[in-house]
């Protein structure tokens, strides 16, 4: 009942624990029918919200502090070191490299992918493929983290230049044509971090994009004429009108993209497995957790992560209501 | 940013003309279609290399550029036979199989907990809903990383490693942050007067959420769906925490990157493996963009 191996097999197991799960449901919903008396609209509350909080007890808030605790034990998990994992982050000649390529892609992916999101906004705004241009730019979201990694290798492609060797990757070629000889791109440290990096960007871009596009269209009419009135310039128009205006929205774009830019490790995985100096702290900690069976070091590293995200959301958060303040 | 001095009287701008419009036409325009076009090709080529290059004989892919492909075209489906062809290539299809049991109840499950959760916070009085809606709330924050390891004990303790079962259920636990305040958003927007009309009719809570509120969220229903559904689909850290090696339970990106990673010159396996992978979740995307961009623009990121 647990397992199955055929696709049949599968199929049907996955029916199996959809009906399982529907029943679920319709036994809580009926539960809270039969709850009676003044309080009932609080009890039926408290059974409707009891499997999410059970699962989110389970799944989100014990590992959670269970992962922070065992960041104070060793690799083995079996003796208490204090602060040591922590230490060996910030002093190991690996782990520091690891967190100098996590700061590059933390700082370069927000400001890039917002950068080139607004500007494709604005020069494809109102056009006549307006929104096949957008598509364009908006389908690498859908794409897998995998799966774009194994597109961007092969534009990075190497092949030794000797003789008749053609080269098969775009950028090398493009080198070759311009009188270059190819390069082993995603050997090169920290050129190879950037060119990872550029995958992320290559994602994000159309998410910034389609936020700041909404914004911009949502700057109303009256304000754009009255800066016309004034006879702004275009930089003007933009420096002290549309800015200002989608101000909120660029802020939370810029953080969404960098809280997504400190956890991805599909990229780093599948482009380079992290060799050649470019591992990030969310590859780092899986290699760490399950190649070097290094538990303590694991832990420190996923807490780490935690801790990076807060000031960035709380950075948001207040810049969210200092706008709504206005 | 422009080419020539700006004029010294404004030029005169249609009615109704955006912010954006107006910097964009004073841009010098054919500076500005150039940059869109280059920032569109910069976009797209890579990803049509790639699909090229997964129709062109293996020999063809390993010797010469995709872009001689257009002097001297040659089509084939070998790549695409081969990949999901178990026992001469990668076998994905398995996993492709995989990545659709794996997916289909890890965006029903949270869709359903989370509409019924909301709809409490969003319409029922009780003592501790702020508090328990906030902390939901902030746990949209805690980095999947954080969890996994304790997560993994428990499953192998529970005798459940290695299933479907585990990743559903991770899949689940891990989308309800984020579906819990999608919903609640939407719903919060629900004018009370339809819920409190159909409570003086006598209806109870299930009868006001099929009857009045299931209609009405159909949009924020479909935009967490699609979110989940990508997210799970493309998914590689939970599945290669969960799943196991082998084609018994792993979805199609672990199976993808462990063919990019032992055979990483194989462009005409991976090529085709990447476009099948890419197939399913690009196909619901193109279907269901407006849903999806409204997601988004109410808040919906995860990570």
């Amino acid at each position: 009942m647990l397992t199955a191996e055929s696709n049949a097999g599968k199929i049907g197991l996955m029916i199996a624990a959809i009906l399982l799960f529907a029943a679920v449901v319709g036994l809580m919903l009926f539960i809270a029918t039969l709850v009676r008396g003044r309080r009932t609209d609080r009890w039926t509350a408290y059974i409707y919200l009891l499997p999410t909080l059970l699962l989110l007890a389970v799944g989100l808030v014990y590992p959670g502090l269970r992962t922070i605790w065992e960041s104070f034990f060793n690799a083995a998990g079996d003796a208490f070191i204090g602060l040591d994992n922590y230490k060996t982050i910030f002093t190991d000649g690996d782990q520091l490299t690891v967190l100098r390529n996590t700061v590059f892609w933390v700082l370069v992916t927000p400001f890039v992918a917002t950068g080139v999101g607004l500007l494709y906004a604005i020069l494809v705004d109102k056009s006549r493929f307006e929104s096949a241009a957008k598509a364009l730019i908006f389908l690498p979201m859908a794409i897998s983290f995998v799966g774009a990694s194994i597109i961007w290798k092969f534009v990075y492609e190497y092949r030794p230049d000797q003789g008749n060797v053609k080269q098969i990757g775009l950028l090398n070629q493009v080198l070759v044509w311009l009188g270059g000889s190819p390069q082993q791109w995603l050997v090169t440290s920290p050129l190879n971090t950037f060119l990872l990096i550029v995958i992320m960007i290559w994602i994000q871009a159309g998410f910034a994009m389609t936020v700041l596009s909404a914004a911009i269209k949502a700057i109303p009419d009256d304000i754009v004429e009255a800066a016309r009135l004034d006879g702004v310039t275009p930089w003007g128009m933009f420096r002290f009108v549309t800015l200002p205006a989608i101000r909120p929205a660029v802020v939370v774009v810029l953080t969404t993209i960098a809280i997504g830019t400190l956890k991805v490790f599909d990229i780093v995985r599948t482009a380079t497995g992290g060799q050649f100096n470019t591992s990030v702290i969310a590859n780092e900690f899986y290699s760490q957790s399950f190649r070097s069976d290094n538990q303590g070091l694991g832990a420190a590293l996923a807490t780490l992560l935690f801790i990076l995200v807060i000031p960035i959301v709380v950075y948001n958060i207040r810049q969210l209501r200092n706008s709504e303040a206005l | 940013m422009t080419t020539s001095a700006p004029p010294a009287t404004p030029l005169p701008v249609p009615v109704g003309e955006s912010t954006a419009s107006f910097a964009k036409r004073k841009l010098t325009s054919p500076w500005a279609s150039l940059a869109a076009v280059v920032i569109a090709i910069l976009w797209t080529l890579p990803t049509f290399g790639l699909l090229v290059s997964s129709f062109r004989p293996e020999r063809a892919i390993k010797t010469t550029g995709w872009w001689t492909f257009f002097s001297n075209p040659t089509l084939t489906m070998d790549n695409y036979k081969a990949v999901l062809d178990a026992d001469e290539g990668a076998g994905l299809g398995a996993y492709f199989v995989n990545s659709l049991v794996i997916t289909i109840p890890s965006v029903l499950i949270p869709l359903t907990l989370a509409t019924i959760a909301a709809y409490a916070f969003a319409w029922i009085k009780f003592p501790g809903r702020n508090i328990l809606f906030l902390v939901i709330f902030a746990l949209q924050i805690v980095p999947l990383q954080v969890t996994l390891i304790p997560l993994l004990t428990l499953y192998v303790d529970a005798g459940l490693a290695n299933t479907f079962w585990t990743i559903w259920l991770s899949h689940s636990i891990f989308g309800l942050p984020l579906a819990i305040y999608l919903l609640h958003n939407f719903m919060r927007e629900i004018p009370s007067s339809l819920l409190e009309a159909a409570r003086v009719d006598g209806a109870g809570h299930v009868a006001i959420f099929f009857r009045v509120l299931l209609p009405l969220l159909r949009p924020a229903l479909a935009a967490f769906g699609i979110f989940q559904f990508l997210w799970v689909w493309n998914d590689l850290l939970v599945a290669l925490t969960f799943a196991g090696g082998g084609d018994k339970v792993a979805p199609i990106t672990v199976a993808l990157a462990n063919l990019s990673g032992t055979r990483g010159t194989a462009w005409h396996l991976l090529s085709a493996g990447a476009f099948v992978s890419i197939l399913v979740p690009v196909t619901i995307f193109l279907l269901l963009q407006r849903y999806f961009v409204r997601g988004l623009l109410a808040g919906g990121v995860k990570g």
